[in-house]
């Protein structure tokens, strides 16, 4: 070729220093099989845990392990204090008016399963009814589509869905339509799982409130890698996980506006949601607890808030300045690879870092097995969002995401590795 | 792990040109199998008569593992009495489920000992089983509605 073509560069971000931050995360040090080292690209799957946060959770059971809000002894205070401490973090960190804002779940999905069961139990102006109709998009992880399916097939609503344009962005040309009246609720993902994609959540949000819907959220790839001001995205509703943004598993968090909050029914009965109990009936507790039945997942909202510790540290600008260098780092590097599709945004301009894409010739299990021979960690299949694989033809695809921990180096690998898998399967 | 293993030669051979592809009458029983935890499908026609194994037929998407299991399960049963498919069938699910353990005998699965490494990786035990899970399934649909025609 005699054209100048620009060769692919990374640039990194001014004050983040990966090595130091790869420094505290015990797992990436460790040899595989074979004695290769670790390339972790399966970020948008889970995140790994830096020293700090298991640190925070082995603390935690050695010295102030109690139940909360119900134990007088000393260990009893100091486990409510460390618990309601992290709420009050994850209510820093997120831009919540109120601490009572915040509930804490098992994990995203529970919390969209929180929202669409009570919404199913709601009398009066949130009520879901014959005719009403519910809103998704085509982008959506299973655990935003299905709670909804079952929703509006209990209630007799219809639920309804944006499309996606061939770039892998929604397709708004219908939106005055598809939002409309009859609209009760709209929920849609900030950012893609799959493609990507950081959806303009503000835009659909103001015109789901002009016909009063109610806006709900998937934050679970956007709470990782952006800074978040829930006050500003005109949600009324936020969900998201723990364990992507380098917390512990079997944490989630549902954040909702308090008059929406007040409005909703009790989601799960049991300890700690009421206020008092007769045999025949009982009053509820306020938000958050009045959605927090049953002993909390206690650890893990401290591991949570050590993890908001450790990612506000290095500062929430800086790690979404480091995702989009190493995203679009990631995305030049793969349009150079002969076979090679990328599904969704192929820029990275309003795109988060995960990658989905398609090697000709070879099935995205294949690409991943040939990987994992070499220590590289991907993901394959329909990542939990069939239908926005079905829209782009696609069975399956692989994906490849990033972190705060992820390094140019391993994007080279990827590359490297996929040119074996490409010998290997002789479609190179 | 060593990739030669898991991908034996006969394996990436039935997979670049799988064996009795696609979907054919006639047939008493047609299935369709996912693999929910990566989405691979098949859909499996049995066609059987007097006691025999007379056509299997599929259409299917997945990865290479998968395609070439099919495709070697086609070319194994079609044309045995039903007792002996059987029988195959029951030795290929013990060789996936044996850990690596089980030593296959070649007299009775001929191209199907190339799937003995596949053992080896649990995640992919469920791809080698696909096509062949569909095939008991439908066999048993088919053997049970001409039973309850006589």
């Amino acid at each position: 070729m005699t054209t100048t073509e620009t060769v692919a560069a990374f640039a990194p971000v001014t004050g983040f220093d990966v090595e130091r931050i790869r420094a505290d995360f015990p797992i990436l040090s460790r040899r595989l099989d074979g004695d290769r080292p670790l390339v972790y690209l399966d970020s948008a799957n889970t995140s790994h845990k830096p020293e700090q946060v298991i640190n925070a959770l082995s603390e935690h059971y050695a010295l102030h392990n109690a139940n909360v809000a119900r134990a007088v002894h000393q260990l009893g205070a100091e486990a409510t204090a460390a618990f309601e401490a992290a709420r009050d973090k994850v209510a820093a960190f997120i831009g919540a008016r109120a601490r009572d804002e915040v509930i804490f779940t098992k994990n995203a999905s529970e919390a969209l399963n929180l929202v669409a069961n009570t919404l199913s139990w709601a009398r009066g102006d949130l009520e879901v009814g014959e005719g009403d109709e519910v809103v998704i998009t085509e982008m959506e992880h299973h655990s935003n589509i299905v709670p909804w399916q079952l929703l509006t097939e209990r209630k007799g609503a219809t639920l309804r869905w944006f499309g996606l344009t061939d770039e892998g962005r929604l397709d708004l040309s219908d939106i005055d339509e598809l939002i409309n009246d009859r609209t009760k609720v709209v929920s849609l993902t900030w950012v893609s799982n799959m493609l990507g994609t950081i959806n303009p959540v503000a835009d659909i949000a103001r015109r789901a409130h002009e016909v009063g819907a109610l806006v709900v959220v998937d934050a679970s790839q956007a709470v990782p890698q952006l800074p978040v001001d829930v006050a500003a995205l005109g949600a009324d509703l936020v969900a998201f996980t723990g364990h992507k943004l380098v917390g512990p598993t079997g944490i989630g968090v549902l954040w909702g506006r308090s008059e929406v909050l007040d409005a909703l029914p009790p989601f799960l009965g049991g300890g700690e949601m009421i206020e008092t109990v007769t045999m025949a009936r009982s009053t509820y507790a306020r938000a958050p607890h009045k959605f927090e039945a049953g002993t909390p997942p206690i650890a893990q909202a401290v591991g949570l808030g050590a993890a908001i510790d450790y990612l506000s540290a290095i500062g929430m600008d800086k790690v979404a300045a480091h995702e989009q260098a190493i995203t679009a780092y990631a995305l030049s590097r793969l349009r150079e690879v002969d076979g090679l599709t990328i599904l969704g945004p192929a820029e990275a301009v309003d795109r988060g870092g995960a990658i989905s894409f398609e090697l000709a010739g070879v099935h995205p299990h294949d690409v991943s097995q040939i990987l994992d021979s070499l220590g590289i960690a991907v993901r394959a299949g329909h990542h939990c969002a069939k239908p926005a694989h079905h829209r782009f033809g696609v069975q399956s695809s692989t994906r490849a995401s990033f972190y705060v921990y992820t390094t140019p180096g391993e994007v080279d690998a990827l590359i490297d590795g996929l040119d074996q898998t490409k010998r290997f399967f002789k479609v190179a | 792990m060593d990739m030669q293993a898991l991908y034996q030669e006969i394996i990436l051979d039935h997979y670049k040109s799988p064996h009795h592809a696609g979907l054919r009458e006639p047939f008493e029983a047609e299935v369709h199998h996912v693999n929910p935890t990566c989405g691979d499908e098949v859909t499996l026609r049995v066609h059987v008569e007097g006691g025999l194994v007379c056509d299997i037929s599929y259409d299917a998407e997945g990865c290479s593992i998968s395609q070439a299991s099919t495709s070697v399960l086609a070319d194994l049963l079609i044309g045995k009495p039903i007792e002996d498919a059987n029988e195959i069938h029951q030795k290929f699910v013990e060789l996936m489920q044996g850990r690596g353990q089980v030593e296959p005998d070649e007299e009775i699965l001929e191209d199907g000992i190339a799937f003995a490494g596949v053992a080896k990786f649990p995640a992919r035990i469920k791809c080698a089983l696909l096509g062949w899970m569909a095939w008991k399934d439908a066999t048993v649909r088919a053997v049970t509605d001409l039973e309850a025609k006589i």
